[in-house]
């Protein structure tokens, strides 16, 4: 489907007031709330629009395959350095800004909407608008670019997105340790205050899993000081692409999994269900049939928020309830970008 | 710059001073012409306007009061924090409300283990990590202003620094803006968590200029200061020489803390001001900073110097200790006020472009300066493609002025022709306002009004400043035409 293609849709679609369902490859269908409308596949608008590695920036088209992307940065030896998951092999660029959903790297390296320079999309109208661009100090209007990630498509198609890399990293190490909970969180946080090349952490069920990326020098030096047990390089790499896409035996079952997003240094949450922690301790993840408000109670109390990430049943909401001027806020934003109502309705907030 | 200027209204400014009176004390408002007249500009002096009244709060309940009571009134407010903004997005209202928030001066809350900082909008950049520092830890972005800019004039503008290669700007640095609308109305955005539920208001708040909402409290994000840094002044005899080498020194997989670049006038005026020890034989000075464990920056700093010799740097200096990276930094940090010595004014640009663009654009200038008569140095945050040439004027000699304007606006508008910016850090304010219409056409520019109206539909929250109205834009595309000076067809007719 083309650019135009898609612009036609939207239009006509904007003409009957019909709500379109915005698609890549799917692999977020679980995400948000239930998906409504008629089908707007966005994959035949793919391709590499510019690509310059001493910029540090790629520019791609929202259908464009997140692996063939991440294909193309790794011949340079670049990579997003957010570590998006894929949550399956259809995933593409669009779907990625549009979920905004970022891997374990993201506590330290920044979030899909850190690294967002530029987008373009298509408004609720059919517009073709273009906000930010290809450089990464840009100050030119409001950072409508960054606002599109973790939008969930409500704003606008996604058409394409320009998003700054980082270099891989020459070193790697994992190392384990042996914690309950409430030890890994103070020894994340403390570690967290010293310039320790942390790129990545998840503890589940007593053992702290802890990666570290950089210069050689600066990998084995914080090795040595934090002691821990080494893992295989190899081991090490699938723990991390399994923690990334939910592959490990914790995220299996059929028990709601819930995200939440909480202030690092915040205390173990006595809430019935297992659970995981990643980011130093800013992401818990917990697989819990305890009932939504108190969940959303427990992580409003610690500081942050709760969504409901995985279930089958969602009839209370995914995303944490607004409070009364954000609620209106984002309403009215919602309204300028897409008047008609018609780019995936109801998929964020059930009353836009 | 510099427009003819309305005389204030005197039935409406007592109307104003007395509703702020009812619940502000004496030493809270303003109105006399002595006592306005210092907020009459920012850094960007070349805009003055003498405030209708001048609003001093020292709470946030008096904040609220404020702006209830301009909104009821229909009275136009621009906030201000120490007013170092350099594109006059502090330029006050001549009538409405310059709101200051110079006395919001409190550090609220420490939390080391969280690494986070909560402070009040006035508080200075370098304070903030100043005060954390007995942690072990600083607020990364550096803006060459820091001893002097708030960090609720950061959060309007986005600020950046010479480290924001590595460390990212303000929105990469803040967790939380609490701010007040323009209804008077309390609102959050962000929290001390990563992310929050719905859209990323956080964003959109960082870097809107003020017109969204006043800032009345930050919440930061604290770094651990790296152990060691040292910094490599490399020179070279052609700038786009050096310009390769920025290049270079990415494709070889670094990133470097810091990456600015001074061309030969530039060095020239601040080896005169800071005595910094540069290499004045250089067309071109790079100053190329690593940070982290000692090793780490030893092996760096090796690898750095291999790809910038390679790349044909004609002298290599490595700093030996802090002090002497320091002296290094003092000239890039003093480029301005340096080359404020050698010339009666300065203007100062900020556009930004795709570093490989960097020789084209620099001969454009050396091309602009013969085509103006004016000379312009650079300085050049070289690792993220933000350029600041300053051109060198006497504001006294109107015709100086006018074409330092037309030399300032064909730089930015090459900035868009290769695919840049027209401000990269200091933001639009009404310095820039026209370029606008440059770098984007009427559908942009009205969906940013759009956003302006969700917070304020009045319009009177900093009217007038980094969005253009499309009817100006629409004139200044018949102004630009007629003087036959844009060179490209890309410009939106609207």
């Amino acid at each position: 489907m083309t650019l135009e293609n898609i612009q036609e849709r939207i239009r006509e679609a904007a003409g009957r007031g019909a709500a379109l369902r915005i698609r890549g490859g799917g692999s977020k269908d679980f995400y948000g709330n239930a998906p409504r409308g008629e089908m707007l596949d966005t994959r035949a608008h793919a391709g590499v629009v510019d690509y310059e590695p001493t910029e540090l920036v790629v520019t791609a088209r929202c259908g464009t395959l997140l692996s063939d992307l991440e294909g193309i940065l790794l011949e340079k030896n670049q990579q997003f350095a957010f570590e998006p998951p894929h949550f399956g092999p259809g995933a593409t660029l669009g779907g990625c800004v549009a979920s905004g959903l970022s891997g374990p790297r993201r506590a330290s390296a920044g979030s899909v909407r850190d690294a967002m320079l530029g987008a373009k999309i298509l408004d609720g109208r059919g517009q073709l608008l273009a906000f930010g661009g290809q450089v990464m100090k840009n100050v030119a209007g409001y950072d409508v670019s960054r606002l599109l990630a973790g939008s969930l498509g409500t704003l606008g198609v996604i058409v394409e997105a320009s998003l700054r890399l980082l270099p891989r990293p020459p070193e790697e190490c994992t190392l384990k340790f042996e914690l309950p909970q409430a030890k890994a969180l103070e020894r994340l946080n403390r570690w967290g205050g010293r310039p320790l090349p942390i790129s990545g952490s998840a503890w589940r069920d007593g053992e702290l899993s802890l990666r570290l990326s950089g210069a050689a020098s600066a990998v084995h030096a914080a090795a040595q000081t934090l002691g821990g047990q080494a893992v295989a390089q190899e081991d090490a790499a699938r723990f991390w692409v399994g923690i990334r896409e939910q592959s490990t035996p914790f995220f299996a079952g059929d028990a709601p999994l819930w995200r939440l997003s909480l202030p690092s240094q915040a205390p173990v949450l006595e809430l019935p269900g297992e659970q995981m922690l990643e980011w130093g301790g800013a992401l818990r993840w917990l697989r819990s049939r305890a009932e939504a408000r108190t969940i959303r109670a427990a992580a409003a109390q610690a500081g942050g928020h709760a969504t409901l990430f995985r279930a089958a049943q969602k009839a209370e909401g995914v995303f944490a309830p607004l409070s009364p001027i954000l609620a209106r806020l984002h309403r009215d934003l919602k309204r300028s970008f897409d008047p008609a109502g018609i780019l995936n309705p109801g998929r964020m907030y059930p009353e836009f | 710059m510099g427009s003819a200027l309305p005389a204030i209204d005197i039935q409406r400014q007592k109307q104003v001073a007395e509703a702020l009176r009812a619940f502000l004390p004496e030493r809270c408002v303003l109105w006399a012409r002595e006592d306005t007249q210092p907020y009459e500009c920012d850094g960007l002096t070349a805009y003055r306007r003498v405030p209708m009244v001048v609003a001093l709060p020292e709470t946030e309940a008096q904040v609220q009061r404020i702006l209830q009571t301009c909104h009821a009134l229909g009275v136009p407010v621009v906030p201000r924090g120490a007013g170092t903004g350099l594109s006059g997005g502090a330029l006050p209202p001549g009538d409405g409300v310059l709101l200051s928030l110079a006395k919001f001066m409190r550090v609220l809350r420490i939390d080391p283990v969280a690494r986070i900082a909560v402070v009040q909008p006035g508080v200075r950049n370098a304070a903030i990590s100043d005060v954390v520092a007995p942690f072990g830890l600083y607020y990364a972005p550096d803006p060459s202003s820091q001893i002097a800019c708030s960090i609720g004039g950061n959060v309007a503008e986005n600020s950046g620094g010479v480290h924001c290669l590595k460390y990212g700007l303000t929105v990469h640095n803040v967790l939380r803006v609490r701010g007040y609308t323009i209804e008077g109305e309390p609102v959050d955005f962000g929290s001390e968590a990563l992310d929050s539920a719905g859209y990323d208001m956080l964003a959109l708040a960082i870097g809107s200029e003020g017109l969204l909402a006043v800032t009345t409290e930050v919440t930061v994000k604290l770094l651990p200061r790296p152990v060691a840094a040292r910094v490599i002044m490399a020179s070279f005899d052609d700038v786009e020489k050096a310009g390769d080498a920025v290049a270079a020194v990415i494709a070889a997989g670094i990133v470097p803390a810091g990456l600015e670049m001074m061309d030969k006038p530039a060095t020239a005026a601040v080896e005169q001001f800071v005595h910094a020890g540069y290499d004045l034989d250089a067309a071109a000075l790079l100053l190329c900073e690593s940070d982290g464990s000692a090793a780490e920056v030893e092996d760096e700093i090796a690898r750095m110097e291999q790809v910038l010799k390679d790349a044909g740097a004609t002298r290599c200096t490595v700093s030996r200790n802090d002090a002497e990276r320091l002296r290094f930094w003092s000239g890039r940090k003093a480029a301005f006020p340096a080359v404020g010595r050698i010339s009666p004014d300065y203007y100062c640009m900020d556009g930004t472009i795709p570093k490989k663009r960097l020789g084209e654009v620099l001969n454009f200038i050396g091309a602009m300066e013969k085509k103006y008569g004016l000379r312009c140095p650079n300085v050049f945050h070289a690792g993220d493609g933000n350029l600041h040439p300053l051109i060198l004027f006497d504001a006294n000699d109107p015709d100086q002025l006018k074409r330092t304007e037309a030399f300032a606006a064909e730089v930015l508008e090459k900035c868009v022709e290769v695919g840049g910016t027209i401000t990269g850090e200091h933001g639009v304010g009404v310095e820039k306002i026209d370029q606008m219409c440059v770098q984007f056409g009427a559908g942009e520019l009205e969906m940013f009004h759009a956003i302006k109206r969700v917070f304020d539909a009045k319009g009177l929250l900093n009217p007038g400043k980094a969005v253009p109205a499309l009817s100006r834009c629409a004139e200044f595309g018949r102004k630009h035409v007629k003087a036959g000076q844009l060179g490209h067809a890309g410009l939106p007719q609207f």
